[in-house]
């Protein structure tokens, strides 16, 4: 096992070795070298995550176990790993969902968001910008702003739970409903707790306004690529849309997406349109910040954040004004369905012809996609998930590259420290490093800064 | 694979003594249990006040290799995993296996019934040999587990539960009995009479049948429980009309790894 560099920093010469990125999910290192005269001699961001395989996990299996295995690809969205899945199947078998379902899977990806961004801005991201560790600290310090943050947490893991059964792999969503539906009681007491949740997300959104100084002034503009839909700021279905390309149908992902190896990362990194691009909280924000409801356009205002912004740090700002759209939106919705009453109804009858289905989810780190193919029983044939990490991997590496050299005379903590935020700003899900590459076309390695010396063994 | 509930040796003693180091690690999982972890909210505070965590690298930064209890989550999946196993092993005197992935091997299973040749294919193609791999296995097949919190994701209160128990020095208790049993207290109706199939009838309880409650089936992801008739069990779903890949299909979802030999 590679152990952390020790050396001591007595010239502007310096090499960063974190190894094991913290306050992230799954396993991330990021190497950077600095020589004598203060220039950036390597640079680059690795996945070490051991690989898990879904892909071939799905195959052979029938239609209604398909969104159930697609869950445990992420514990921490294993809700929208289940809607994609569930579009994806749905889609090739031709099954059409009801409006009641539909609104509930919305509230369910509300909630997800909701509780991730939150543990993101929260638990994750906080600690940078008070210049502690972790969020246990603040137990004593901030005591106030975390219990704030708390409470809006424990909301949202009721939230899920009252919609979805679950927070964690929930067990109601299914190919063509729900197999168990809440009851009136429960949307009431949703709707309460969303109400309630209201005052202590306007404290979040002044704590992160108060803090948002502490981010490092940086920039760099980047292809953005997020779902758009005419009707609403596009999270559970729309037409991909990207900076760089006219509007393509999510069947089309591959055009937008197109994943390759590397061999510092067990994950697959993804090119866009252009080159590499960003998927996630500020890109979404970046493309639908027009359709945000006034509480969440209030929230960007408070925050100063306007789109488009290529301060790749306020992903995390962005993350705040969507858990506050979010909550407007829910209690929208869960109006919508108190007024028309809670329906008992069947689940879509699924009749199983060989077909294929594309489905495309906004969650909390990004665009998701799921294809498969299933064959006359319902059996999955072709699997194909594209994680929103997976399409981030390159563009933090181009950051990290364009960051490294303008803080590369600072100290080795503060070097350290600000590439680090600027990964974590992502919120890399690595452990869903997992993915199928489309071997039609031969794929060149990536090089890394300089050429030349990428590394083809891990250090 | 063992799945009595465990006996602590005299480690427990020590655990009584200073406030107790905590670690939490992974391997092959979706870190769907720490997230269990993080969401116990105002629980989490009260269980902090009683330990130290030297090491959660999804939540802190800081991290120290003086620890009494490990907990750790994922499968064993590549042979480099082996040595970090051990290591952690070495350092902790309790080492806790977390969730399905850990303890029996869990989902990661799945693809142990394919080629290794295959599966690396099929997902990296020609760039297959740069990722090594193996089958996936959960922790005891290469360390001694001193206790386990079996479900996929842990249930978060068992998670209080059992860090109580060992802070006081007990051997932390598990249900010996089925699902089927919290299931009935639940008054769900059994999926066998409604023409469905469900593995309560192996799982270990705990959970208070929660996906059986939730609309779904139990799917095995606490594991046997420790007298669990296999063969009964497959009569039981043979009788009622399954076919041999119907019961395949759910055997396989989280217990690969078992005696169940399907
Ligand atoms: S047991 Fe389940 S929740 Fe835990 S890591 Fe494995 S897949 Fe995730
Ligand atoms: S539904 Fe499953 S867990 Fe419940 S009684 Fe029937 S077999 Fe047992
Ligand atoms: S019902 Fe079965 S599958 Fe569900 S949590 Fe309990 S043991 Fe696991």
């Amino acid at each position: 096992m590679a152990k952390p560099a020790k050396d001591k920093a007595v010239s502007t010469a310096k090499k960063i070795n974190v190894h094991y990125l913290t306050r992230v999910e799954g396993h991330g290192n990021i190497i950077a070298e600095v020589d004598e005269a203060g220039t950036v001699t390597s640079c680059r961001w690795e996945v070490p995550e051991a690989p898990r395989f879904f892909e071939a996990m799905m195959l052979g299996r029938t239609y209604h176990d398909v969104h159930h295995i697609a869950s445990r690809i992420c514990g921490i969205c294993s809700i929208g790993h289940q809607l994609a899945s569930l579009q994806a199947t749905e889609e090739a078998l031709g099954v059409m969902v009801s409006e009641q379902t539909l609104i509930l899977r919305k509230l369910a990806l509300h909630g997800e968001n909701i509780q991730s961004h939150l543990l993101h801005v929260g638990y994750l991201v906080l600690p940078d910008l008070l210049g502690v560790d972790s969020v246990i600290p603040l137990a004593s310090t901030h005591r106030e702003e975390l219990l704030h943050l708390v409470k809006s947490r424990a909301m949202s893991n009721e939230f899920c739970r009252l919609v979805s059964g679950r927070t964690t792999h929930p067990q109601r969503l299914m190919v063509g409903g729900m197999a168990k539906l809440p009851s009136e009681e429960d949307l009431l007491k949703l709707r309460e707790i969303l109400v309630g949740a209201v005052p202590e997300m306007r404290a979040v959104v002044d704590l992160f306004a108060a803090v948002k100084g502490n981010f490092p002034d940086f920039t760099r503009e980047t292809e953005y690529v997020g779902l758009s839909s005419p009707s609403e700021y596009g999270l559970y279905w729309g037409e991909v849309a990207s900076t760089a390309a006219p509007r393509r149908p999510a069947a089309l992902y591959q055009d937008v997406a197109r994943e390759y190896c590397v061999p510092s990362s067990t994950a697959k990194w993804s090119k866009g349109v252009e080159g590499p691009y960003m998927v996630g909280a500020l890109a979404r924000f970046n493309i639908n910040s027009g359709q945000l409801n006034a509480s969440g356009r209030e929230a960007a205002e408070k925050l100063g954040l306007k789109a488009p912004s290529y301060n790749p740090y306020y992903i995390s700002l962005a993350q705040v004004v969507e858990v506050v759209h979010s909550i407007e939106d829910a209690i929208t919705l869960t109006d919508r369905l108190l007024e028309r009453g809670v329906q008992a109804e069947k689940p879509q009858v699924v009749r199983c012809a060989p077909g294929r289905g594309v489905g495309a989810v906004e969650v909390p780190r990004g665009l998701l996609f799921h294809a498969y193919e299933y064959d006359e029983n319902g059996r999955v044939t072709h699997a194909d998930c594209v994680i929103p990490t997976n399409q981030n991997h390159a563009n933090i590496q181009k950051d990290l590259e364009a960051l490294t050299p303008l803080i590369a005379r600072e100290d080795k903590a503060a070097v350290e420290l600000k590439l680090s935020m600027l990964v974590r700003a992502y919120d890399p899900c690595i452990s869903c490093s997992t993915h199928r590459l489309d071997l039609s076309e031969g794929e060149g390695l990536v090089r890394f800064v300089p050429a030349g010396k990428a590394g083809l063994k891990e250090g | 694979m063992e799945t009595e509930p465990v006996t602590l040796t005299s480690n427990e003693t020590c655990l009584l003594s200073a406030k107790p180091r905590i670690a939490f690690f992974d391997f092959a999982g979706c870190e769907g249990d720490q997230l269990q972890i993080a969401n116990l909210e105002e629980k989490l505070l009260d269980i902090l006040a009683h330990v130290e965590v030297v090491s959660f690298r999804e939540i802190k930064t800081g991290h120290g290799d003086d620890y009494d209890i490990a907990f750790v989550e994922g499968s064993i999946t590549r042979p480099e995993d082996e040595e970090r196993i051990k290591e952690i092993r070495s350092k902790a005197k309790v080492l806790v296996a977390l969730g399905a992935c850990a303890a029996i091997g869990g989902i990661n299973c799945l693809k142990n019934f394919m080629g290794e040749g295959f599966y690396r294919d099929v997902v990296y193609g020609p760039q297959a040999g740069w990722y090594r791999t193996y089958a996936a296995r959960p922790l005891s097949a290469v360390v001694t587990v001193d206790a386990e919190i079996p479900g996929c994701p842990i249930d978060r209160l068992e998670f209080a539960r059992v860090v109580k128990e060992l802070l006081l020095g007990r051997t932390p208790w598990l249900p010996d009995y089925p699902v089927c049993v919290e299931c009935k207290m639940a008054g769900n109706v059994c999926r066998f009479d409604m023409g469905k199939m469900c593995l309560g009838i192996i799982t270990r309880a705990g959970c208070g049948a929660c996906c059986v409650t939730e609309g779904a089936h139990c799917w095995g992801c606490r594991g046997l429980f420790p007298t669990a008739n296999l063969d009964a069990a497959r009569q039981v779903m043979d009788r009622a009309g399954f076919d041999r890949r119907q019961v395949q299909d759910l055997m396989r979802f989280f217990l690969g790894d078992t005696r169940a030999g399907l």
